[in-house]
């Protein structure tokens, strides 16, 4: 397999994000009917780096996850303007196609979803819908080297004919990692994909975040903090539907320069 | 600290002491009040259990004789010349040979007696008219049976059959007291004893006498008193007449000795049977009776040591199958001749004016056709209506009125579908009558806001995040919902699907609209040839005046119950083996 992109830099020096953006947002506002849910996000998302979105509940971090593939696409109510460019290009170009846009950009989500069909098929399902193999055998190898990437392969290499539904927590979202780069996107959105797995899947998912930045762009909206500090590069900090501060996540977390991040990040409200 | 450290610290709130009378007082009550509830939910259930009970052991009660019938066998001399002259087993010979012939000849000889018209007419009724169709059928599938004696299985008439099934009188016996002397003259015998032999059975016909000048007593009694200045002649007349007919019966009654003529239309019949003989007692006296021979002796008669007495307990008038049929029947079971069999015509053929012939592989099979054309017709429609409706439409008002719509459908009384079947498919399609196209086109409307609610609450099920699932890796809106949200809804919808033809299965109004109400003997072949279903068969036979349809329609209740259970069966077991929890 091979992962198009062009950036080499190590990920944890970043130092400003408009050298290396692989997204960027600009003024982005997003509205649900009558309700204002984001208001005028601008931020950089630099390249194979893991950049998380952290804020207390209802604070839009999610809503603009999803505006990164178009998710929100599918609410009917729910209305976006700005811009969100990815390597320069539009996202929401009437002229892109939003299914491809969205093979690009995976996503993985709070509560593992695998299909109700085996590891295999859960795996195999994006390669073939976009016919990425020629052959089966070529559909064999991504669907190992994707579990193998997802570090589930070991786990399950003698029961990728089981129901996806049938592994553990932990297991079930590596599988829907394994799903998602398994149609060699180039960003992959997780949505907090830790909140409902125990602490030791968790740590298996943290560690493959780790790892997984190395070939992706990586966002991840988390409550935690603790795990964004462990897993990110970069920090956003969100509140009540604006984005409050931007920057390393080293700063934000030992200087931020907002006093509602301090706040938040002390555990002063939350 | 020291004084307060005995009181509880003050709170605000009311403390209670839950150990108070009255407060055990409110348990006992809710324990009380929720043994009550209890015992009003177990008693609705064992009433509406003893209700369903009561009407299937009713419905088997009446319906397991239409899965029997009985048959004489007969010994058939199957005569070349006459079944196939030319000796060529032409197939249009051999249909039309004359088998009723065959079969009546066989079936007379059994009681040569029987010369006289009428009497020879009763005796042929005795037989079914299918059973020459039986033999044709027979030689048609093996003509080598030609020039044989066989052995042949003959269809009774329905009386036969109510006769053997215990639904034409109570047969009593005992045997007879004393040597009797017989005289024959003809059909007309004389039975005279030393002793008494017929007083016990004169006693018997005395009793009943009594009985009746009791009867006759109390309908006297009921009489309006004259008018004082009014016109009772009638009243008067009618009066004076019973008190006449109490006194003779009571005079008759009352004398011991004298001998009685039967009048057949009030008293049981009285049989005399010896040495395969039965004779029919006319005139009863103590010491000597009267009789008519009803089936000849196997000997000639002038003594019998040793003979029964049978009552027929229902007078003969009030019965459908005479003293003499009866004695035939009996005389034949006797021998040894009659057979009970599993009645297959029943489920192989169609229906018939005669109720022994008639059976329920037309409506069967119409109900397939209809059901057939009802599932091609609404399934597709159904599921892409609730597809669309639930994953595409928009959501505005246009969408919101026609949800309603669908709703209200399902509230629409059948008939009224049945007229707008009537007005729509025949009237203005002009497409052919009493046709299971027809009838399952109607059925698909009814069915279809069945459907269409099941398959959009199956679809709703699917939790969204399959869907988000298969749009995360880059699925198009339509194959998130074709490979993954309806495959996932698809034993909803198929369950659905399964209680809604049980629904069709049983509907009837709509289709008596369209005219699948008609008396149609053949088997529909293709879903444009006439046709009935099974509830509208039931309908149709609940209605006919032979007592041999009431099993029939029994009968056919339990083959359309069957079928339901079977498939609301089908549909818990669909809906058990592949419902999914989220």
């Amino acid at each position: 397999m091979s992962f198009a992109s062009p950036m080499i830099q190590e990920p944890a020096s970043v130092p400003e994000p408009a050298v290396a953006a692989k997204v960027a947002a600009r003024h982005v506002n997003v509205h649900y009917g009558e309700k204002h849910a984001l208001k005028d996000v601008s931020v950089d998302i630099p390249a194979r780096a893991v950049t998380s979105f952290i804020g207390p509940s209802g604070c839009g971090k999610s809503t603009f996850l999803r505006c990164i593939n178009r998710m929100n696409d599918t609410i009917p109510i729910c209305r976006v303007t700005g811009e969100i460019t990815i390597d320069g290009k539009d996202i929401y170009d009437p002229r892109l196609d939003v299914v491809l846009l969205r093979a690009r950009v995976g996503m993985v989500f709070q509560k593992p979803n695998p299909f109700p069909k085996s590891i295999y098929e859960n795996v195999a399902y994006g390669p073939r819908l976009h016919g990425m193999a020629k052959n089966k055998t070529e559909l064999d190898e991504i669907v190992v080297n994707s579990l193998k990437r997802a570090s589930l392969f070991e786990e399950v290499k003698d029961r990728l004919n089981d129901p996806g539904t049938g592994l553990s927590g932990g297991q079930q979202q590596r599988l829907c990692i394994a799903r998602a780069i398994a149609v060699s996107p180039e960003v992959i959105l997780m949505d907090e994909p830790c909140s409902a797995l125990d602490p030791i899947a968790t740590a298996k998912i943290e560690e493959l975040i780790d790892e997984l930045r190395s070939n992706f762009t990586i966002v991840i909206v988390t409550h935690s903090m603790q795990q964004a500090a462990r897993v990110s590069q970069r920090t956003a900090f969100f509140h009540l539907g604006s984005l409050v501060e931007e920057g390393s996540t080293e700063q934000i977390f030992t200087n931020p320069k907002d006093k509602r991040t301090q706040d938040y990040i002390t555990g002063r409200f939350g | 600290m020291t004084d307060t450290s005995m009181a509880p610290p003050e709170t605000g709130l009311r403390t209670f002491d839950y150990g108070s009378d009255e407060a055990q007082a409110r348990v006992k009550r809710r324990y009380k009040a929720e043994a009550r509830f209890r015992l009003y939910g177990l008693l609705a259930v064992l009433f509406a259990g003893a209700f369903v009970f009561v009407l299937l052991a009713d419905i088997v009660r009446k319906g397991m004789p239409a899965f029997f019938e009985h048959r004489v066998v007969l010994t058939l001399d199957l005569d070349a010349s006459l079944i196939d002259p030319t000796g060529r087993r032409e197939i249009d010979v051999l249909r039309n040979a004359d088998y009723n012939k065959i079969v009546m000849d066989a079936w007379r000889a059994n009681f040569p007696e029987v010369t006289q018209r009428a009497e020879r007419r009763r005796l042929e009724a005795l037989v079914s008219s299918g059973a020459a169709d039986d033999l044709r059928t027979a030689i048609l599938r093996d003509p080598a049976l030609i020039g044989q004696k066989v052995r042949f299985p003959v269809l009774l008439s329905d009386d036969a059959d109510l006769h053997f099934k215990g639904l034409s009188t109570r047969i009593s016996s005992v045997p007879g007291a004393g040597a009797l002397d017989v005289k024959v003259n003809g059909r007309q015998v004389e039975l005279t004893g030393s002793g008494q032999p017929f007083a016990a059975i004169l006693a018997d016909v005395k009793s009943g006498l009594a009985q009746e000048a009791e009867r006759v007593g109390a309908e006297l009694a009921r009489l309006p008193a004259s008018q004082q200045g009014g016109n009772n002649a009638a009243l008067d007349a009618k009066r004076a007449e019973l008190t006449q007919r109490v006194a003779d019966l009571r005079r008759r009654a009352g004398d011991a000795a004298s001998a009685e003529a039967i009048d057949f239309s009030a008293m049981p019949s009285r049989i005399v049977r010896a040495e395969g003989a039965s004779i029919r007692l006319q005139e009863i006296g103590p010491g000597s009776a009267k009789g008519f021979l009803l089936v000849a002796p196997q000997r000639e008669l002038s003594r019998l040591d040793s003979w029964m007495v049978a009552t027929f307990a229902t007078p003969e008038s009030n019965r459908k199958a005479s003293d003499a049929d009866i004695s035939w029947l009996e005389t034949l079971k006797a021998r040894g001749l009659i057979e009970k069999a599993f009645a297959t015509r029943f489920f192989t053929s169609g229906d018939s004016r005669e109720p022994e012939q008639a059976g329920i592989r037309g409506a069967l099979i119409g109900s397939a056709l209809t059901l057939l054309v009802t599932l091609i017709v609404c399934l597709p429609l159904g599921v892409g209506a609730a597809v669309y409706l639930e994953e595409f439409a928009p959501k505005n008002r246009f969408t919101d009125i026609l949800e309603v719509n669908i709703n209200n459908l399902a509230a629409v009384p059948s008939i009224v579908f049945g007229l707008l079947g009537l007005a729509m498919f025949l009237n203005f399609f002009g497409l052919p009558r009493s046709a299971p196209l027809v009838g399952g086109l109607v059925l698909a409307l009814l069915v279809l806001p069945t459907i269409i609610i099941a398959s959009r609450a199956a679809l709703k099920a699917v939790p969204p995040s399959i869907k988000e699932a298969a749009l995360g890796v880059g699925a198009s809106h339509q194959q998130a919902i074709f490979h993954h949200v309806l495959p996932l809804a698809m034993p909803g919808i198929m369950t659905g699907t399964i209680i809604g033809m049980a629904h069709a299965l049983g509907e009837t109004a709509p289709l008596l609209m369209i005219g699948m109400v008609a008396f149609i003997v053949d088997i529909p072949q293709a879903i444009t040839d006439p046709g009935t279903v099974l509830p509208v068969q039931i309908y149709l036979w609940s209605d006919l005046p032979e007592v041999a349809f009431q099993a029939k329609t029994a009968g056919a209740i339990m083959v359309l119950l069957g079928f339901l259970f079977v498939m609301n069966g089908a549909a818990i077991l669909l809906r058990r083996r592949f419902e999914r929890r989220w």
